[in-house]
């Protein structure tokens, strides 16, 4: 998994709520069998219209707005627990998701990918739409060590909520198997210790 | 004083991180083909293998066609995704019950059916609606294709410990009114983010009083207002249910499981996070308007008028109108629809199918509508042919199809066409979810069967 340690970036708002995991990668591009390639299939249905063509109203396809960093409505990434949601904001480049309120299973996936949800308040997101909407060259820092996120238009900063666990694995780039693995007496010791055998 | 959450949940800590999660032992995993491929490949890239073979199952749903499953999948890209799960299983060493397998079916109606769900356990599945096996008092939810690997390498998951909650339905439910309109009701109430970073319990009356195939209903939704999972607590109903099933324990065992699944009750001075109670008596069949499922509201009401304050909100709620063809303050009632859909992983198991049956004898099926009926599994197919519903469901016009998840998500053919109206049982009504432009109004099997012969929406209570 990649590290994340600090990010300055310009930032593509997505004031929509309850996006869900369907509009981040629908179902039928779901068929693959490794995790590359599903960037380009990210927002699909809002990205391209029927024939395939970009569709001119929607943020990614308006060269006005970029960054490694996308802003959305609260209740970002609820539905299907697919992880391919989170592979294919990560191929499509972004490093960081900020809203007022994320899914829980879409938290756990971005994390297992090195993505960082940072959940900040209502004002502090309406602010971030508001500030893009009048200079797309906004930015915005995000800084995991010290869990803040700040808005470099007008200077507000928040801290933000990471386990101290998940931090770690972050900054250092670790997944979760290793640690598992390394627990391997303690899962024998829970086998044959356990209240009832199934 | 403990909740049953926390009695499950305490008897499978393997270890506590420090200021992190808990490492917490899966004693069942499901697999199907859309969710676990990337992590056999993890195993494979690792050189390791699976940790407990024994308690991983596999089965192929989400992709497969449902009709000539005795034929080699047409779409190449689906047969490679379940040529691939079952080359893992071989590989791994798995359970696999493939197409065409008696006991294929969707992941999270052939595991109760084959006793494979019990209560008490921990069980995980790379699928959002693994929340349906809580129907048995078990701590079920769905992981991301990482947490699949993890289970896969160790049996194991590092998870948060969640809030606890319990929703209360008091009184009982009105003749006509189902688990799924219970669910949605429900949903409405407390939105589509309402228990995000909850565990459920559900009890009252009204719960106590479903079968398991309801509870299961009512269980399976409850990711749709963002909870972890939601459970009921074991009772005879659960143990009626799981006797004799073939994995369920047998003799002796079988005894001493029950004394045990006996003790998964809530203490009743046990405290929750959240309480919430609703009265079963005033809930009514529901229909959803919108792309959400929390966008429901009872079948002979409006739809709300438009009085979002907040941008995003607004700019939301217009979309999802807009995406339906639905204006603020329109009457769904007797609206013409395209399509109806019995089945899926909330509403495909035999009870779903009594219901529909049961409402279309002796009516025929409306000549504007076409109907994907699509049984949940092989057995629930079985049993349809064995009680005759499927004599009932073809002399009114009706034709059965093999099992799968089907036009639930749109995966293999079965897809809802763009701008059509499909009244659905399954679970999700997000943009796009039936087939790209679908447009999506979930409802119990009742207001299904309504609107298939009236071909409109329609209040089967009427």
């Amino acid at each position: 998994m990649e590290k994340f340690q600090t990010l300055t970036s310009t930032y593509i708002p997505l004031p929509i709520e309850n996006v869900d995991t369907d509009q981040i990668i629908p179902a039928r591009f779901l068929k693959a069998t490794t995790r590359e390639g599903f960037g380009d299939y990210l927002f699909s249905d809002w990205r391209y219209d029927k024939s395939g063509n970009p569709n001119p109203d929607f943020v990614l396809n308006n060269s006005t707005y970029t960054g490694q960093i996308l802003v959305a409505g609260k209740n970002f990434g609820s539905g299907s627990s697919r992880e391919h949601a989170a592979w294919a904001l990560a191929g499509y480049g972004f490093r960081v998701i900020v809203s007022s309120f994320f899914a829980d299973i879409f938290k756990n996936n971005a994390l297992n990918n090195g993505i960082l949800p940072v959940v900040v308040s209502e004002e502090f997101l309406n602010d971030l739409f508001e500030c893009v909407n009048k200079n797309p060259k906004a930015t915005i820092t995000v800084n995991l060590e010290k869990q803040t996120i700040t808005n470099n238009e007008n200077g507000k900063t928040e801290t933000f909520e990471i386990n101290a666990y998940k931090k770690e694995c972050l900054l250092k780039g670790l997944d979760d198997i290793d640690f598992l693995l390394s627990n391997k007496d303690k899962i024998e010791a829970y086998e044959k210790n356990r209240v009832f055998q199934y | 004083m403990k909740t049953l959450f926390d009695k499950i949940w305490d008897a499978h800590i393997v270890t506590e991180v420090k200021d992190g999660p808990t490492q917490l032992y899966i004693d069942r995993h499901y697999c199907h083909e859309v969710t676990s491929p990337q992590a056999f490949a993890g195993l494979r890239a690792r050189g390791l293998k699976v940790f407990r073979p024994e308690q991983t199952i596999l089965t192929a749903d989400h992709n497969i066609p449902t009709m000539d499953q005795d034929k080699p999948i047409r779409d190449e890209v689906s047969r490679f995704q379940v040529d691939t799960l079952a080359n893992n299983a071989r590989e791994f060493g798995l359970t696999y019950y493939g197409l065409g397998h008696p006991k294929n079916g969707i992941v999270h109606v052939i595991g109760p059916e084959n006793g494979y769900t019990l209560p008490g356990m921990t069980i995980v599945c790379g699928d959002s609606h693994t929340s349906t096996h809580g129907a048995f008092g078990a701590i079920a939810f769905g992981i991301g294709t990482s947490e699949v690997e993890m289970v896969l390498a160790s049996q194991c998951i590092l998870q948060t410990r969640p809030k606890t909650m319990r929703i209360t339905f008091q009184g009982k439910l009105n003749e006509g009114v189902t688990a799924k309109d219970m669910a949605l009701y429900m949903i409405s109430q407390l939105t589509t983010g309402g228990a995000t970073g909850y565990f459920v319990e559900y009890a009252g009356e009204a719960v106590e009083n479903l079968s398991m195939e309801g509870r299961m209903t009512l269980c399976n939704l409850s990711i749709e207002m963002g909870a972890r999972g939601g459970m009921v607590a074991p009772d005879e109903t659960t143990f009626t249910y799981l006797k004799g099933r073939e994995f369920a324990p047998k003799g002796k065992k079988w005894n001493e499981a029950v004394a045990y699944w006996k003790t998964l009750k809530t203490d009743e001075d046990a405290v929750f996070d959240k309480e919430v109670v609703f009265d079963a008596s005033q809930i009514k069949p529901m229909i959803t308007y919108g792309t959400n499922p929390g966008m429901a509201i009872p079948i002979d009401e409006k739809i709300p008028a438009l009085q979002h304050s907040d941008t995003a909100s607004r700019i939301s709620f217009e979309k999802a109108l807009a995406y339906m063809g639905f204006k603020p303050g329109e009457k769904l009632e007797g609206k013409p629809v395209d399509y109806v859909f019995l089945g899926s992983c909330t509403n495909g198991r035999i009870e779903d199918f009594r219901m529909f049956a049961n409402y279309v004898k002796g009516k025929k099926k409306a000549d504007n509508i076409t109907a994907w009926l699509v049984p949940g599994s092989w057995q629930v197919r079985k049993q349809i042919e064995a009680e005759g519903l499927d004599k009932i469901l073809e002399e009114a016009g009706f034709e059965l199809r093999q099992p799968g998840c089907s036009a639930c998500l749109a995966m293999n053919d079965d897809k809802i066409p763009a701008g059509k109206y499909a009244v659905s049982t399954s679970n999700r009504n997000f943009e796009g979810r039936q087939g790209p432009g679908a447009r999506t109004i979930l409802a119990g099997p009742l207001v299904t069967a309504a609107a298939a012969v009236t071909g409109k929406i329609t209040d089967p209570t009427k």
